[in-house]
């Protein structure tokens, strides 16, 4: 089985600091994968390598392209990268207002990467668009509605939906319930497990809250000062942890 | 005239605009940066198409400058006059006889030949500008294509306005390539954006140049159930009676009178002369013809 | 269907001074399809701690955990996650869901997973709610505000929604009236008859006399105190 991204000693400096360094790992088609540590710890420099916003210094990212087989996204051209980024691929920020344009309208938004596919029949394009306000619950009477007039957990759903619209295979999210009520991102979470599985998607979700990654990782990465510390089954490594950082990490969270 | 080169800007800035200008036509709607200088007059005033003029212009050139469509503006004059006084070049207003058209907003009815060149006066070359504030990333946009946004712009019309209510600079895709302002012209006019002129662009207080080669390929944006539509006011001209021509709303009088004349005044005054008459018009006397 | 050799493990408690707590040495345990067994032994001695082993939730040190053809002390995540998707299932004594989802589609889940159609993984899911006694009433509401039986219930209605052919069962008996004690049962009863391999925790005796064929206590796989 060929991995959808196979990641190779992937090392990311800011001069003498290290992001990270001594990345390895395979991620398969319908596999979710989540990177835990705690601030500074390298993960979301490591996310943005992997997803092609930031260049790593060493190291390559090799992504089972659809049409022509494994490619090293690290030394391939913007172009093509950026195609990538708007086909096969999806990114969900923490920040909806950073994977938004506040300034267009929710159906606006969904439907920017259909057209920038070159979708270009509008009643379809709007058609597809309300399809996918229902199915991350935003009521189709609020289409040709801002983001700016929408609550901060119904920007967080319609930038999935803005995501997700034109069926990618591999979604990077950087702490996708960061900042939303608990009961918000329950409702967030179920949405996300639910296209998950439906979509076939494999993911990797940035986090530090051990909870979502356990509802929705089947695999988790730890990370501390740039470095991997521990990797495995999630629920191996939550509830068997092998490494010193990880065993205090796990053991830190407060029981509800 | 030996106060002045001809045609007022020096020979190295010749030579520089030039060198932008062969670059513009080699890569059709590409904008290309040019060392835009002070001219006498203000910005939005016209300077980039000045400079685009003054850097095409040779002594056996006949020039004419239209603004709106028409010959007899201020702003018209004062540049025809401009070169009549730093290039004496012959000047014109009747369209076939000019070799270089320099306008603001309109393409000429008569259509163009080869031979001819056309200027425009382009205030923001930027298609994406109200889209993408920021030039770094309209840059990289056009390099890569990355064009989603543009119709996101006319998603967005569609969705708030029933159809698409950009009625001038209407955005155009140049050979499949590069997405263009056609500086504000109205919509009526794209389609005769694929003509036998060549057709230069400047924008003299952003200092691009841009340019269409004749014949080149320029398709306006639009989807597949909302089409381009070059649409004008439904009236013939009350002056000359055509019923093709981009016409002017004029208020006659505080009841809201109105009535619709052709903006493009050397097209309106040839129809007169060849005894075409609206319901208001009259012949042109012959001093004038 | 199920293989355990010379398996063994330990803790290590980096925090606290690098104490290193062996829990489980030289374990040995075979199960055949349709056989029932029974893990054994005084509260501590490791009984759920090798089931969990076997589950992959606990890393294995030495030796090898067969489940079918693959083993699970080396095996890749994905693997393991193949494998409990497809053969071993597990009821495990807490359940663990997203809050505020349906409590049937939680029972639905381990077969829409599989690609089950929607109606069909639902109607598997109603069938199993009706005959552990959920009321229906209760099927739309989210399982976390339930009562510890009825959170038993819904977590054994999902373990057997799709038919693994490997079962891991921790006290799936425990906190239950005889009524539906008896429906446990009868479900145990039917997964052995279409040769399901079963390891059990039980400390119902009678359950555990009625279903299981053997016993296996783990006091055997206890590693002697270093004194």
């Amino acid at each position: 089985m060929t991995p959808l991204l196979s990641v190779k000693n992937i090392e990311k400096r800011y001069g003498a600091r290290i992001g990270c360094t001594g990345v390895n790992f395979d991620l398969f088609p319908g596999e979710v994968m989540g990177i835990v540590g705690e601030s500074g710890s390298g993960k979301s420099t490591l996310l943005n390598c992997l997803a092609g916003h930031l260049a790593p210094d060493q190291g390559s990212v090799t992504y089972d392209r659809t049409s022509t087989g494994p490619v090293d996204t690290v030394t391939m051209a913007e172009a093509e990268r950026r195609m990538l980024s708007r086909t096969e691929w999806a990114f969900v920020h923490q920040n909806p207002r950073d994977g938004l344009r506040m300034g267009v309208s929710a159906g606006g938004n969904v439907g920017e990467r259909l057209m920038a596919v070159g979708a270009r029949h509008y009643g379809n394009i709007r058609e597809t668009s309300t399809d996918w306000l229902g199915r991350v619950e935003i009521a189709d009477s609020r289409i040709d509605d801002r983001p700016s007039a929408f609550s901060g957990g119904m920007q967080q759903r319609l930038q999935i939906a803005r995501n997700l619209v034109t069926g990618p295979r591999l979604v990077f999210m950087d702490e996708p319930t960061g900042g939303l009520d608990v009961s918000v991102q329950a409702r967030l979470l179920d949405l996300l497990r639910g296209l998950v599985r439906e979509m076939g998607l494999s993911a990797i979700i940035v986090t530090h809250d051990l909870a979502v990654v356990r509802l929705l990782a089947d695999r988790l990465m730890v990370m501390k000062d740039g470095n991997v510390i521990e990797q495995g089954l999630t629920d191996q490594v939550l509830d068997d942890p092998q490494a010193a950082y990880t065993q205090l990490l796990v053991s830190s969270v407060l029981q509800v | 005239m030996s106060d002045y080169n001809f045609a007022y800007l020096d020979e190295q800035t010749k030579r520089m605009i030039r060198r932008a200008l062969l670059k513009a036509l080699a890569i059709p709607g590409y904008q290309v940066p040019f060392a835009s200088r002070e001219m006498p007059m203000p910005y939005g005033w016209g300077t980039g198409g000045v400079q685009v003029s003054a850097a095409t212009l040779t002594p056996e050139d006949t020039f004419k400058v239209i603004d709106q469509g028409a010959d007899d503006t201020t702003n018209a004059i004062s540049i025809r006059k401009f070169f009549e006084k730093t290039a004496n070049v012959g000047t014109s207003e009747k369209t076939e006889e000019a070799t270089i058209i320099q306008t603001r907003h309109r393409i000429p009815e008569t259509e163009l030949q080869e031979g001819q060149i056309l200027v425009y006066q382009v205030p923001i070359p930027e298609p994406l500008r109200f889209l993408e504030p920021r030039e770094t990333e309209t840059r990289r946009m056009h390099a890569l294509e990355d064009y989603g946004l543009m119709h996101v712009k006319l998603y967005e019309d569609i969705a708030r306005h029933g159809a698409i209510a950009t009625a001038y600079a209407y955005p155009v895709m140049v050979q499949d390539r590069y997405v263009m302002d056609p500086s504000p012209i109205p919509k009526f006019d794209n389609p005769k954006m694929e003509m036998a002129a060549i057709q230069l662009f400047g924008a003299g207080r952003e200092q691009r140049i841009y340019a269409l080669p004749p014949y080149t390929k320029v398709v306006s944006l639009d989807f597949e159930d909302h089409p381009f539509d070059p649409s004008k006011a439904e009236h013939p001209c009350a002056l000359c009676g055509a019923e093709d021509s981009y016409l002017d709303e004029v208020i006659t009088d505080d009841q809201g009178t109105r009535m619709y004349v052709c903006s493009d005044t050397d097209y309106c005054e040839s129809r007169r002369a060849t005894g075409h008459i609206g319901t208001e018009g009259t012949q042109p006397e012959e001093v004038f013809a | 269907m199920i293989r355990i050799e010379n398996l063994s493990k330990s803790f290590v408690l980096h925090n606290q001074g690098s104490a290193t707590i062996p829990v489980m040495k030289d374990a040995q345990l075979s199960v055949a399809p349709g056989e029932c067994i029974a893990l054994t032994g005084v509260s501590g001695a490791g009984k759920s701690t090798l089931m969990r082993m076997i589950y992959g939730n606990y890393l294995a040190n030495a030796g090898r955990i067969m489940v079918g053809d693959v083993d699970i002390a080396t095996a890749q995540p994905r693997e393991i996650i193949s494998l409990r998707r497809e053969t071993l299932g597990y009821v495990s004594q807490f359940l663990r869901v997203v809050p505020r989802v349906a409590t049937m589609d939680v029972v639905a889940e381990p077969l829409l997973a599989i690609g089950t159609p929607a109606d069909q993984a639902r109607d598997k899911a109603c069938s199993l709610l009706q005959m552990l006694n959920i009321p229906e009433r209760l099927w739309s509401l989210s399982p976390t505000t339930f009562s510890g039986g009825e959170q038993q219930r819904v977590n054994i209605a999902r373990g057997f929604a799709h038919d693994y052919p490997a079962l891991l069962l921790d006290e799936p008996t425990a906190s239950l009236d005889a009524k539906n004690r008896e429906v446990v049962l009868s479900l145990i009863d039917a997964a052995k008859t279409r040769g399901a391999a079963i390891i059990g925790i039980f400390h119902d005796e009678a359950a555990r006399d009625r279903v299981c064929d053997r016993e296996v206590d783990v006091t055997g796989f206890t590693p002697q105190r270093a004194a």
